[in-house]
């Protein structure tokens, strides 16, 4: 170790973000070739090449497109030779994002590449996710992810916490926002239909859908050579919930709230959240657990109720919240991904621009 | 360009999963009509039951019986029931906290509408009439208002325990191949071999999958290659595959086609499997509404020298 700083003090920095326009069907291209424009975007706005990223990491599912190590085909858009330092969690990319800045703060690493992508166009989502569930008490009856989703919004109903108008609102105002955003897939005024799992409707779900999500991450002085405002990554955190449903709370969410905590988010207030909160009642419930008043602008990309693939919505949380401070349009931002049924597991992350 | 192929693709998984002595204690107790919770440290009684304290991880086993009726926690109401749900009918999802439990059980009720199901409201289990050790033992919930059951104080031993399930899963697709590898596909229609070209290093990937992965750019000049080709390294195969109608000992080669950029591999027939060598020049052979080379054969020209195929071993 030559480096005077020790390692574990690094600051680490977003300094680059893509993604795809995300659609509800790719089925023309495969998943590396869905990928690799988002890869060749990401690395052309920091001039990095392959031979300069020092670690990878990715995110996916081989349930989504029901091919086994589909992620290993998906390195071909990586540019894997000579061979490279790699690995792959089976989670959203928010996850890969984690274990590439524990690898960046270890001083292993300067530089690194996250990305992760999701095909759910090719099989039926709902019934996909049912497999993620205990397979004892659970899997064996498919309850499918918006029936999970629907039985916590009741459940946060019951406690007056919200209704369904308030719901409602949270989703149009969501599909607005993302009126901006080029890349969302519901866009603009989106009709709240009908029920899909009372008291969910169409509205207050997610739409399904493709796409994929590039960062890259890099360290201290190498950040500031590569991005002129780098959203520096103040802290991070994730944690999970006991795996009973019937166990949790199902109206809280303590494991964003110690994650939250340890990421130190309550020392200075944030101006931006991205949450990834796939159904409308969990904004509801996120933002109860965070502490966000109507002061904090929340989900402005239109966040998961505008486009939300799978794996990779939660990297774009990060990816959007850090585009912002890159604009200079937030000083200090919220990320929140989520993964599993109900917000069972919650990563939280707190990114800052240089002060101007 | 012509249209992405695609093709239906169902995966189906019989996962064979041991139980421990809880979940098998509960399992083999719905079986006999008998729900048993499972006792922490500071008396709590989970229902399902699990292994380790969830709050302080330490193992638990005091298995206690609680009763087949309870209240609902929370519900949603499913009017459209989906593949392997419990009920065919529109039902409620509901969490339900039996009698003498602390914590909800995931199941279904059995309603006429959403106007008859309530947060609060009271229900018991419906037994499946066949029993086998398995959550689906409860059929489902039914509406209920009298008292609450009497558990018998079963302590959890069962004499002929489920010690294991098998947990089915099927799950449906639409696999499309993508932009690559449908030209690959398509080509193979005529019996044609085609590669992609790497726009930066020159090479020529067969089968295509639409990226270079040195260069990590999109490989987008299709390039035919072969018929023939050069055996670059093989082995024998001994050991016959089953539903495999090959005598064995037989060959198993990679083959370099001419102009591609990488071997594929193939089978060696209608030469000794001691005689084939790397080298050896073969070519492939198709057998009638075959939608890929059978076989690769030798041609009969002379070997190929070492150094025109050194780089793609
Ligand atoms: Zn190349």
């Amino acid at each position: 170790m030559t480096r005077e700083e020790a390692p574990g003090d690094r600051d680490i920095a977003v300094v680059a973000f893509a993604q795809t326009d995300h659609r509800r069907t790719s089925e023309e291209l495969s998943e590396v070739e869905m990928l690799m424009p988002v890869l060749h975007e990401v690395m052309a706005s920091t001039g990095l090449k392959t031979a300069d990223i020092d670690f990878t990491c990715s995110g996916s599912s081989d349930y989504l497109a029901g091919r086994a190590f589909s992620f290993t085909l998906a390195l071909d858009g990586v540019g894997a030779w000579p061979p490279i330092s790699e690995s792959h969690v089976e989670m959203d990319g928010a996850w890969a994002l984690y274990e590439a800045w524990v690898k960046l703060r270890t001083g292993d690493a300067d530089t690194a590449l996250v990305y992760s992508y999701g095909k759910s166009s090719p099989g039926s989502v709902r019934d996909v996710l049912t497999r993620q569930l205990d397979p004892y008490y659970l899997a064996p009856l498919w309850p499918d992810s918006v029936a999970l989703a629907a039985l916590q919004a009741q459940a946060l109903i019951d406690t007056g916490a919200t209704d369904e108008p308030a719901l409602a609102a949270i989703g149009a105002r969501s599909r607005a926002d993302a009126a901006a955003n080029p890349h969302a897939q519901l866009r603009g005024s989106v009709p709240q239909g009908e029920y899909l799992v009372r008291p969910l409707r169409t509205g207050d779900c997610p739409p399904i859908g493709d796409g994929a999500a590039a960062v890259v991450l890099a360290a201290g002085e190498r950040a500031r050579e590569l991005c002129d405002r780098p959203a520096w990554i103040r802290g991070i955190d994730h944690r999970v919930e006991a795996h009973g449903i019937g166990v949790r709370d199902l109206t809280d969410s303590p494991s964003t709230r110690i994650a939250a905590e340890r990421a130190g988010v309550h020392e200075r207030p944030v101006d931006t959240a991205e949450l990834h909160a796939p159904f409308s009642s969990q904004e509801v419930i996120l933002r109860k657990v965070l502490g966000l008043d109507e002061s904090v602008c929340v989900n402005p990309s239109g966040g998961a109720s505008a486009a939300n693939p799978i794996m990779a919505a939660g990297l774009i949380r990060i990816g959007e919240a850090a585009a912002r401070i890159h604009r200079g349009e937030s000083d200090r931002a919220l990320a929140h991904a989520t993964s599993g049924p109900c917000l069972q597991q919650n990563l939280v992350a707190v990114l800052e621009g240089d002060p101007r | 360009m012509s249209a992405i192929l695609k093709a239906p693709l169902t995966v189906e998984f019989p996962f064979t999963r041991s139980l421990g002595p809880v979940q098998s204690a509960f399992l083999t107790g719905l079986r006999e009509r008998v729900v048993l919770g499972v006792r922490t440290g500071d008396g709590r009684v989970l229902v399902p039951p699990v292994e380790y304290d969830p709050v302080t991880a330490e193992e638990i086993r005091d298995l206690v019986e609680v009763a087949p009726t309870g209240t609902v926690t929370t519900w949603a109401w499913n009017h459209e029931p989906r593949r392997g749900q419990p009920l065919d009918r529109p039902f409620a999802w509901v969490l339900v906290r039996l009698d003498g439990a602390d914590t909800a059980l995931l199941h279904a009720l059995d309603a006429p509408g959403p106007d008859a199901v309530r947060t609060g409201m009271r229900v018991r289990v419906r037994w499946a009439e066949e029993r086998s050790g398995a959550i689906t033992d409860i059929a489902c919930f039914e509406p209920y208002d009298g008292e609450p059951a009497e558990p018998a104080g079963h302590g959890g031993a069962f004499d002929d325990a489920v010690t294991g399930i098998v947990a089915a899963a099927r799950l449906d697709y639409t696999y499309s191949p993508g932009r690559a590898q449908t030209g690959y596909i398509e080509a193979l229609g005529d019996r044609r071999i085609v590669g992609e070209r790497c726009p930066i290093c020159r090479k020529v990937y067969v089968p295509p999958r639409g990226a270079c992965p040195t260069c990590g750019v999109a490989t987008e000049e299709r390039v035919e290659v072969g018929p023939a080709g050069t055996v670059t390294t093989f082995c024998i195969v001994n050991i016959k595959a089953k539903n495999l109608d090959i005598e064995v000992p037989y060959v198993y080669a990679h083959i370099a086609l001419d102009g591609a950029g990488l071997a594929l591999h193939g089978r060696i027939a209608g030469i000794p499997y001691d005689r084939v060598r790397m080298g050896l020049r073969v070519e492939p052979v198709w057998t009638e509404g075959a939608r890929y080379p059978d076989h690769y054969r030798p041609t009969g020209e002379p070997d190929a020298d070492y150094d025109t195929y050194k780089e793609l071993l």
